[in-house]
């Protein structure tokens, strides 16, 4: 076998030559147009100066890097709170026993109501309305009440997201947990679970990466976090590069977590032994 | 402890009765009845082979007295003690009661030692390091102490269903139900497996076991059953179902299976 060179694989590398040509054709066509002829449109220089000022970004980059640590924290407070709340709804959900019913059904309203609501009225209507029924002052915090709207809503998508996970483990590995006298809850701890987690991890990632978009919605309230500091610094500077820094830095954490959750996705069909069709 | 004492059940029988005893049991899925009237008794240390078509009823038999099925109506005696009572916890029956499954499902996110340490560690409580060695002394047993680390799509299918037997064994069953285990392998594979089954008979090990292998039936049975749409219509020593089986239909299913070169 080794080192004769076959049809196949002579007729893949010209394929492989040829998509790469393509590809550097095609990006060098795009880059250069782009260099070339968006300068040349009328209202180039008004842009140039209105979101890509360098002064402007040098002075509002630190104000809005410290912004965004109150976008990380209320990050850092909902990721473990929705996983938590997703596994008991995917749970009740999930339940078989008759007697459950209720709570089952009480499952499926929470996911039909919070899926079925944009995040943004969600923001408007539990931050708003929820200080406003008198709460103290150290509770009628507006970053507890977005944080608690971003876990109620992502919650929702998340416990689908590990319901279909149950879903997907086979029933007969159901039945040879229970066939050795294993009770309904060690089967779903030992079993089944422990199988569901491995599929849904890279959904589950992408859920995180709109979770960390989606927590700048919380501005709406009220809290200062890079959204409404970019805002503030908009109207100091009457111009719009503060936007642009802010975008640059929601890429510097969204792209790395989109890689990763695109690399465990590759994984899982590797380990699933599934192969891409051309 | 010697390895032999890892594998012989527990024959002791308290009650005078069989160690199973089914009466009239009855299931249906809809409106397709699947057990019409089944009456078997089965004495500790019995090997008991239901044959029949697909669809006669051999798969869900074995699933109701393992509970993983509800019957509709009848009784299904453990040791006296009827099992099929409605309501009753199934739990500390079924671990009384081994299964084999035609597909083996083996748990894919662990080892093979695990596999066979799990039902012993959460269902008995047996610690850890217990568990993991008697279910290494059972692996070594049946040949398999080589693949204790591996993971079961590491291995092939007549040693994936070895290790399935060695993690229905881990629990010490009083009987064990074997669900056309050789059915899913490959023909070079399946005396691997028939082996595992004639060493459990030589321990004395109680088992039920539906089959396609006519062959092998008729050299290991005590007695043999023929299901004919949910019903046993004949039951006897193979000597008689497979030399001269007095219902039409059994003589009828047994030419196919010789027509097809299977026996």
């Amino acid at each position: 076998m080794t080192g004769r060179v076959g049809r196949r694989a002579a007729y893949e590398q010209a394929q492989r030559r040829r998509a790469i040509v393509i590809a550097v054709t095609s990006t060098t066509i795009a880059i250069v147009a782009l260099v070339v002829l968006v300068p040349r449109a009328p209202g180039w220089d008004k842009v140039r100066q209105a979101f890509f000022d360098g002064d402007v970004f040098v002075d509002s980059f630190p104000r809005l890097l410290s912004a965004f640590w109150l976008d990380v924290k209320i990050l850092l407070w909902s990721t473990p709170l929705i996983l938590v709340v997703a596994l008991i709804v995917a749970l009740a959900r999930s339940a078989r026993s008759p007697a459950l019913f209720p709570v089952k059904a009480l499952a499926v309203v929470y996911t039909d109501v919070f899926r079925g609501i944009p995040v943004i009225l969600l923001v408007f209507l539990i931050g708003f309305g929820v200080p406003a029924l008198g709460l103290s002052r150290e509770w009628a915090n507006p970053v507890i009440w977005g944080t608690v709207t971003l876990v109620l809503s992502y919650s929702a998508y998340v416990a689908e997201i590990i319901r279909g996970g149950i879903d997907g483990v086979h029933e007969s590995q159901r039945a040879a947990a229970r066939s050795l006298g294993m009770s309904n809850r060690q089967t779903m701890s030992t079993v089944v679970l422990p199988q569901a987690f491995r599929s849904i991890v890279p959904p589950m990632m992408n859920s995180f990466v709109s979770l960390q978009k989606d927590v700048a919605l919380v501005s709406l309230i009220g809290p200062v976090e890079i959204l409404r500091q970019a805002g503030i610094d908009k109207a100091k500077y009457a111009n719009f590069t503060p936007y642009v820094a802010a975008s640059l830095i929601f890429l510097a954490i969204t792209i790395p977590c989109t890689r990763l959750a695109d690399h465990m996705l590759a994984r899982e069909r590797r380990r699933t032994g599934a192969t891409a069709i051309s | 402890m010697s390895s032999e004492a890892v594998i012989s059940a527990p024959n002791a029988n308290s009650s005078g009765l069989p160690l199973l005893r089914l009466r009239d049991v009855c299931k249906s899925f809809g409106s397709a009845v699947v057990l019409d009237g089944i009456d078997l008794d089965v004495e500790a240390g019995d090997v008991i082979t239901l044959i029949g078509a697909s669809g006669s009823g051999k798969s869900t038999l074995l699933r109701c007295i393992n509970l993983l099925e509800p019957v509709d109506d009848g009784t299904i005696l453990l040791d006296g003690v009827d099992i099929a009572e409605p309501g009753l916890d199934p739990d500390p029956i079924r671990r009384r009661i081994g299964m084999i499954f035609q597909s083996f499902n083996l748990f894919p996110h662990m080892s093979v030692t695990d596999n066979v340490a799990i039902g012993p560690r959460k269902v008995l409580g047996v610690d850890k390091s217990t568990a993991r060695r008697e279910a290494l002394e059972l692996l070594t047993r049946l040949g398999l102490a080589a693949r204790a680390d591996a993971y079961p799509d590491q291995l092939s299918g007549g040693q994936q269903q070895r290790v399935a037997i060695a993690r229905s064994l881990a629990m010490r069953p009083e009987v064990m139900l074997l669900d056309e285990i050789t059915s899913a392998l490959d023909p070079e594979l399946i005396g691997e497996v028939l082996d595992v089954v004639r060493g459990l008979k030589a321990d004395g090990m109680t088992m039920l076991f539906a089959t396609h292998e006519m062959a092998f039936a008729r050299e290991i049975s005590d007695r043999v059953c023929f299901l004919h749409r949910g019903q046993i219509l004949e039951e006897g020593p193979p000597s008689q179902i497979f030399g001269e089986p007095t219902e039409p239909r059994t003589r009828e299913f047994l030419q196919r299976v010789i027509d097809s070169g299977r026996l």
